[in-house]
């Protein structure tokens, strides 16, 4: 039976309309992506002439390179520490039942209510007063409490989805409260350890604002480096890095995702 | 021999039995969560080799008492022994049990052959006989071959197998199964309750079986413990819980019984002389005594204990036939009659061609014959339970 005019219309309208939000959600990437194989030394939408030296730039650039080292560093330890503290949180609180339990759970696991440069020049002005402003040891911990929350909510999502039995059928075939935390919790958490890793270190690599507070010339990350570059110069060297930094996040979530089944963890498929 | 050296705490608990013939005993266990009792004053002596079922609505304890042997929770009072060892504070890992979880709760991390050998590894036996001794359990089990499968490649009766095999390679004190069959579908269940069965009695290992399931209990069990309200209400073999129900729970809670309005008439030494209609039944004493003659009894019945009477034969009870269920072997009669406390008489004919003899709207005529039956005091104690009432329960 041949559908009405008017719904093939409406269905066409809705066709476009998601095609025009898709369009936009990847309108930035794409322009950015364009603009760094620019011939030209200005940042230009569409290319007139095509080369890959702002690329080459980007790469030989010295800040870049040490911003990159910076944030290699403080992601790896923010990341770790946020690590081993949420897990431990999540474990506490998804096992033990102790006074104010639901207040910490709310606040460790509330999304940010304090603002990211609040919590940058919150560290500034702690570390100035225990004379440790502008080092690592300032960027690394401020960075702990941006990405805490998510480590933690994700080790304790995979946690309330673990089943106690496991726990129960190994310690009645023998196994120690140790051993029963090394060879069935920790294995059957993994992913959801990984994963809570990996998103740490993702937001801890990116983090700009509150990084802009506490990093100096000798700590700066790479998006504060690129932030000075881009308040001097406007050259596609950015974008270049921009291409740079999305194929390299794309390729570690696409291998995280293949390894690990990222699905389970972000309860996108349910486990069983 | 170790188990003569007993620990002082169990030392004179039942002086009459060999102690190492009780291979588990609980004893006076009371457990609470918050303001519910979940146990009281639990007494249990489990007797080694055997198949000690624990069988209630849920709700009632069974897996409580389950879980406070494994070690996973601890009594507020009384004692728990396992081969003559007070193990009530001991961790669950140091009970040497073996315990078959209703879901299997095998290691999705691990394939078969490491879930099997996983409590040999805990125990740090050598390679070579863990290898050895995880093919044996495999073949036990009837799995060998399928140890490199990972658990979610097998079917729901070959999880269970492993589990099985995995709580049994260690040579377990105890066996412990939590409601094992009721993830199974119906054909496979009963196959593998047998099998289950023939394992058991093959090792010799003593078993404590959870199940809510009277017929799986009484098809499966050397002794069964009745359970309700945290209590043991009685404790036997099938024949005694089903012929000899000690009260009327356990009357109606394992298999089908007709309760019928009927008078005391006297007692005669360990008997009670029952009467229903015309017919005259004697019945166990003691759950009866304290009553005057003439007193209102409920007279338990089971359904294949009725037959229609002949001419001649003494009439208990009479009714018009409500409605049949073919079962193949036997046709399940539903009658409407006078006497029954609540809902149809069920009686159970053998043969295909009761439902021609006698079909709906019929009046027939019951006896008893010499059947052996209970009764107890009208209306005393539990409320009517959801067995052999009518044929919306088949």
């Amino acid at each position: 039976m041949p559908r009405a005019l008017s719904q093939r219309l409406f269905a066409f309208a809705g066709v476009l309309v998601v095609a025009a939000i898709l369009g936009f959600l990847v309108l930035p990437a794409v322009v950015v992506a364009l603009a760094a194989f620019n011939g030209r030394a200005i940042l230009s939408f569409p290319p007139e002439t095509w080369s890959l030296r702002w690329f080459v730039k980007a790469l030989a650039y010295e800040d870049f390179q040490a911003g990159f080292r910076n944030g290699l560093i403080v992601t790896g330890w923010a990341s770790s520490i946020a690590l081993l503290v949420g897990a431990g949180f999540a474990f506490a609180l998804d096992r033990y039942r102790f006074p104010l339990r639901g207040a910490i759970e709310a606040v460790l696991l509330s999304p940010l209510v304090v603002p990211h440069f609040t919590v940058g020049l919150g560290f500034l002005i702690i570390a100035a007063q225990v004379g440790l402003a502008r080092s690592f040891t300032t960027v690394v911990a401020c960075h702990v409490v941006l990405v805490l929350p998510f480590v933690l909510r994700s080790v304790y999502v995979s946690l309330r989805n673990l089943d106690r039995r496991f726990e129960l059928a190994a310690a009645s075939l023998g196994a120690s409260p140790g051993k029963v935390l090394l060879t069935v919790t920790l294995p059957l958490l993994a992913p959801g350890l990984v994963s809570g890793w990996l998103f740490a270190a993702i937001l801890s690599f990116n983090e700009f604002t509150a990084s802009l507070f506490v990093t100096a010339q000798r700590t700066q990350t790479l998006p504060v480096a690129m932030y000075n570059y881009v308040r001097e110069y406007a050259d596609p060297s950015m974008a270049a890095l921009s291409v740079m930094y999305i194929v390299a996040t794309a390729t570690l979530l696409t291998f995280a995702n293949a390894y690990l089944g990222l699905g389970k963890v972000l309860n996108v498929e349910h486990a069983r | 021999m170790p188990a003569e050296r007993m620990a002082p705490a169990a030392a004179n608990v039942v002086p009459l039995l060999g102690r190492q013939d009780i291979a588990v005993r609980l004893d006076g266990i009371v457990k609470r969560f918050g303001d519910v009792t979940a146990l009281q004053e639990v007494q249990l002596p489990i007797r080694r080799g055997e198949l000690m079922t624990l069988l209630g609505p849920s709700g009632c304890g069974k897996t409580t008492l389950l879980n406070l042997v494994a070690g996973f929770l601890s009594p507020d009072r009384g004692d728990i022994a396992i081969d003559g060892e007070v193990v009530t504070t001991v961790p669950p890992h140091r009970r040497e049990i073996g315990m078959v979880f209703q879901s299997y709760a095998l290691f999705p991390h691990m394939d078969v052959a490491a879930n099997v050998g996983y409590g040999l590894r805990m125990r740090g036996l050598a390679r070579a006989e863990i290898a050895a001794r995880v093919a044996e359990a495999l073949a036990l089990v009837k799995l060998t071959g399928l140890g490199d499968r990972r658990p979610r490649q097998l079917s729901g009766g070959q999880q269970q197998r492993v589990a099985l095999a995995r709580a049994l390679v260690i040579r377990p004190k105890v066996l412990l199964l939590d409601e094992p069959f009721s993830a199974l579908d119906k054909s496979l269940r009963g196959s593998m309750q047998v099998e289950v069965k023939e394992i058991q009695k093959q090792l010799g290992v003593t078993t404590i079986f959870v199940t809510h399931d009277q017929s799986e209990a009484l098809s499966l069990s050397d002794r069964i413990a009745v359970m309700s309200d945290g209590r043991i209400r009685q404790c036997g073999t099938p024949d005694e819980i089903y012929r000899r129900p000690a009260d009327r729970f356990v009357a109606s809670f394992v298999g089908d019984a007709n309760v019928l309005h009927a008078r005391l008439e006297r007692f005669e030494g360990a008997s009670a002389i029952v009467a229903l209609g015309a017919a005259r039944v004697a019945v166990p004493a003691d759950a009866l005594s304290g009553l005057a003659a003439g007193a209102p009894v409920d007279l338990f019945v089971r359904p294949e204990q009725l037959r229609i009477a002949e001419p001649g034969q003494a009439v208990a009870t009479q009714g018009i036939v409500a409605t049949h269920v073919y079962q193949g072997g036997h046709v399940d009669l539903y009658a409407d009659v006078a006497e029954m406390a609540h809902g149809r008489l069920l009686i159970r004919l053998p043969g295909h061609d009761a439902i021609a003899r006698w079909p709906v709207g019929a009046r027939i005529a019951v006896t008893l014959g010499d059947a052996e039956t209970v009764a107890f005091p009208r209306g005393a104690d539990a409320a009517p339970l959801a067995s052999g009432n009518g044929p919306a329960q088949t």
